[in-house]
């Protein structure tokens, strides 16, 4: 028999593993779409506005004096937050991942406070805490020293929104890495000071960095809670995220989106930063096993 | 171990008390009046209201963007899905000048919609829009570790059982993932809610129509109505705490309806 | 339900799944792939399936093309090697599924469909767990409702896909005797793929033994291990001892001495010598074809395994032998070994 070899199937239309090619060009576009409205337009718009005079304008609205001291507030509160919070989350971290006691899940539930509360009550806790008619108010107005509406109370409120950052990153790592290479360095004659320094912060590393990074974009970035403990006192209490609302009320538009446009220039490289320590870190984790 | 409990309680535990504390100077009913006066009510309905409204369009769009991330190839993919995350990087100030400035009367997407007859900004549509571009991230990152880690088996399984695509992906895939967009939706809900800087821009700030909770209690606070903007602090407190406690059993009921393998 | 294969071709860029096999299965036979991983077997199986589709080749069920239909049409039922139950379903969901996502047309209603579950549960004993969900049953009891789920839609053809492959030993062994008796009850034209040769001699009617994309051997158990057609299966299934022997002038010569064996119509040149370990005759020294002496001695039951050191050529070449226990044998005794059955095959393969 010599019949011509017909093709005797359909190509293969994959209807076991995905959707016809039209439902998959609709949702990539809405989702694109959805994207592009929310997310790319609003960024873009930060730098267009921001340099919508020109070059030269936008270099002059940063070299502004209440600008570029918002600049160094900014910079300092980042600088103290982020160092105070590593050290205390790391020491969080370090009880929760590696000891038990009462308390514990309460001690994580209040790690997470912050992270879900508004930061305008956080700001509102210090008000009260620290006011004229706050709890602490007579005793500091007595000694003259100022919490609220200056530096110090400031950075307070930062440290407290930006807690959890450090010890959610190192809580699950630490609690993955378990307590044996402790253990092991401690049976052959080691100090807890030295394990600590030579065992398990090597081991967190990547997580610390990690936290770190995450604590310092939301230090330099914070506002709410800011807003409410600063007094808004031009050129002395102003961060950049409240120099970017003033201006902007304002109606100074350009220098408001300059100082703007570094905020988000550092929310960009934070997130590649992010993304490229999330690749260490899963790197470096325990193999799964399929 | 007592340093870390101390550092805790300095940092959160007693600035609640003093919260708390604050109210007590109050009587109940001094406290019920300001939670309930017509101000107070409005603002709380503002914010939970499109915070919810918001948190239910993270809900769907958050689920077209992760299936089309996780699920499809296309040019652009990578970029895409490192984006996801900008609303959560990008400091909330900026955010909301942004937006403002987008959904302006002459910005770029605002002025096609004033054409349309759609006013956006200085309206509680403007508010609507800032909560769903900082929910964005939730719903795409708590679903997405699920989706990724679906067996292709199961699919298969289905398709060979005889259920269409469609079936196959409404009874068989999206169910497993109900647990996953619950946790994703709470989460952008409860973010929405206490949002301040992204929103105030765009809001119109009006008393009574566009005034979310937490401006009220900025402006309580510069009135130094303490004891007002401390009620107002309460009542949200309460809810923040009660949908962490809810996320927390959703977490555990997914873990047992369906564990991670 | 009959099944035919013809020309199946599939590749994976240069790698050949599939190289132009043709297969028959007849209606209502128990039909085991078997082959080692890469041979092909799942990739086979999957596109009978419709899970997968061929380069090239025809597949048909009873004479009708059935690559123009997709995996849902093609009423087949598949069992996956870790039973892919729907986590979110209780036991009872699970197995109802094919029959609630059918055609309105042809659905049946809720209490037909409910009768029919109970049906398959009692079928596979499982009728208590009906109220579980899949995280609650242990690994036999889940292959059991993924086999339930399967037979629910009544296929005409069933596939199993490694299916007792993530379970442990006992249970597996289990399974096996179970699958085989119920496939005796329901009688549907089922393939089942496995790297288990024991299994797929214990249960299947027919054995389709698989490497490299091609099939080696379709036959019953019995032929498969007592006729191997090719080196490949002979080494393959059931313990062989292994010579290169050279096929000259009619003779066989092992390191260049002759063998007192049957060259019987080999084709001369370079060949391998497959022995099965109790086919080798012991007897005293110089009484057979090969000579050694005896290294290690095991014995279990009523057989001793040997190791046996050959006397001659280079190296030591060591082999093992399954010898019964009417002559105890000693480690240092010098013996003879006789094949008495074997096959030689070319060396190339």
């Amino acid at each position: 028999m010599s019949e011509p070899q017909v093709l005797t199937y359909t190509p293969p239309r994959d209807d076991v593993h995905t959707e016809p090619g039209v439902i998959r060009f609709v949702i990539i576009a809405l989702a694109m779409l959805f994207l592009l409205v929310f997310v790319v337009l609003p960024l873009v718009v930060v730098f267009a506005s921001a340099f919508s005079r020109g070059v030269m304008a936008y270099f002059a609205a940063l070299a502004e004096p209440e600008a570029l001291s918002a600049i160094r507030l900014t910079l300092l509160i980042a600088a103290i937050s982020v160092s105070l919070n590593l050290v205390f989350g790391v020491i969080a971290a370090w009880a929760i991942a590696k000891f038990d006691f009462t308390g514990k899940t309460l001690l994580i539930t209040l790690i997470d406070l912050p992270f879900s509360v508004s930061p305008v009550i956080s700001g509102l806790v210090f008000v009260l805490l620290f006011g004229a008619q706050g709890f602490f108010g007579p005793w500091l107005q007595a000694h003259d020293i100022r919490i609220l509406f200056a530096v110090p109370g400031i950075a307070l409120a930062t440290i407290f929104v930006t807690f959890p950052f450090v010890a959610r990153a190192l809580i699950p790592l630490m609690q993955e890495q378990g307590t044996q290479e402790e253990e092991a360095a401690i049976s052959l004659g080691a100090s807890g000071l030295q394990t600590f320094f030579r065992v398990t912060l090597p081991n967190i590393k990547w997580g610390l960095l990690y936290g770190v990074l995450l604590c310092n974009a939301r230090a330099m970035g914070e506002f709410g809670a800011v807003s409410v403990v600063s007094g808004h006192i031009r050129g002395e209490t102003n961060t950049m995220p409240l120099l970017v609302e003033i201006l902007y009320n304002e109606y100074q538009f350009v220098a408001s989106f300059a100082i703007a446009s570094l905020l988000a220039m550092l929310a960009l490289i934070t997130l590649v930063a992010k993304t490229i320590l999330e690749r260490r870190l899963d790197e470096g984790q325990v193999p799964r096993d399929d | 171990m007592g340093l870390t409990l101390t550092w805790l309680s300095v940092i959160i535990l007693i600035p609640l008390a003093g919260l708390f504390l604050k109210t007590l100077d109050l009587s109940f009913e001094q406290f019920w009046g300001i939670v309930t006066s017509r101000r107070t009510l409005n603002a709380l309905k503002i914010s939970f209201g499109l915070s919810f409204a918001a948190a239910c369009v993270n809900l769907v769009m958050g689920m077209i963007v992760v299936w089309a991330l996780v699920r499809y190839r296309f040019p652009g993919r990578r970029l895409f899905d490192a984006i996801v995350d900008i609303p959560f990087a990008l400091p909330t100030a900026v955010a909301g000048i942004a937006l403002t400035q987008l959904f302006a009367q002459k910005g770029w997407l605002g002025a096609p919609l004033a054409e349309l007859g759609i006013k956006v900004a200085f309206t509680p549509t403007g508010i609507f829009i800032a909560m769903i571009f900082i929910g964005i991230p939730f719903v795409v990152r708590t679903v997405q570790p699920v989706l990724l880690d679906l067996d292709v088996e199961i699919e298969e399984a289905a398709a060979s059982l005889g259920a269409s695509r469609w079936h196959t992906v409404f009874r068989v895939i999206l169910p497993s993932l109900i647990p996953a967009l619950l946790t994703g939706f709470a989460l952008a809900f409860a973010r929405a809610v206490g949002e301040y800087g992204s929103v105030i821009f765009i809001a119109g700030n009006l008393p009574n129509v566009s005034e979310i909770a937490p401006l009220l209690i900025v402006i309580r606070l510069s009135e130094f109505r303490y004891a007002d903007a401390t009620a107002i602090a309460v009542v949200m407190l309460i809810a923040s705490f009660i949908i962490i406690f809810a996320v927390n059993r959703l977490q555990r009921w997914a873990q047992t309806r369906i564990p991670a393998h | 339900m009959t099944i035919e294969v013809k020309n199946l071709t599939k590749k994976f860029g240069d790698f050949a799944a599939l190289d132009n096999v043709d297969l028959r299965v007849a209606d209502g036979e128990l039909l085991a792939l078997l082959g080692p991983s890469g041979s092909g077997k799942t990739t086979l199986l999957r596109i009978i399936a419709g899970l997968d589709w061929p380069d090239s080749g025809e597949v048909s069920f009873d004479g009708e093309n059935a690559l123009s239909r997709g995996a849902g049409e093609r009423h087949v039922g598949f069992v996956f090697q870790h039973y892919a139950l729907f986590r979110h379903m209780t036991v009872f969901e699970n197995v109802a599924f094919g029959l609630r996502v059918q055609p309105r047309a042809i659905r049946k209603d809720e209490a037909t469909i409910r009768a029919r579950v109970k049906e398959l549960l009692d079928l596979v004993q499982l009728d208590w767990l009906s109220d579980r969900y899949p995280n609650q049953l242990s690994g036999g009891q889940r292959q059991r409702i993924a086999l339930a789920r399967a037979l629910a839609i009544e296929p005409r053809i069933l596939l199993l896909d490694e299916p007792f492959g993530a379970l442990d030993a006992k249970v597996r062994k289990e399974l096996r005797q179970w699958l085989r008796a119920l496939h005796q009850e329901i009688h549907v034209t089922s393939i089942f793929v496995t790297h288990d040769q024991e299994e797929a001699l214990e249960v299947a009617n027919r054995v389709v033994v698989m490497d490299k994309g091609r099939i080696e051997q379709v036959g019953t158990p019995g032929d498969v291990y007592d006729n191997p057609a090719t080196a490949f299966v002979h080494g393959f299934i059931g313990e062989s001892i292994v010579l290169p022997v050279e096929v000259r002038d009619g003779g066989v010569r092992l390191d260049g001495k002759a063998l007192n064996i049957a060259a019987n119509g080999y084709a001369p040149g370079a060949a391998k010598l497959f022995v099965r370990r109790h086919d080798m005759q012991v007897g005293p020294a110089g009484s057979g074809a090969l000579e050694g002496s005896v290294k290690h001695v095991r014995t279990f039951g009523p057989i001793q395994r040997a190791e046996i050191a050959l006397c001659g050529g280079e190296g030591k070449t060591v082999i093992e032998i399954d010898a019964p226990r009417d002559r105890e044998l000693q480690p240092g005794d010098a013996v003879s070994l006789q094949p008495r059955r074997y096959r030689i095959f070319a060396a190339q393969d």
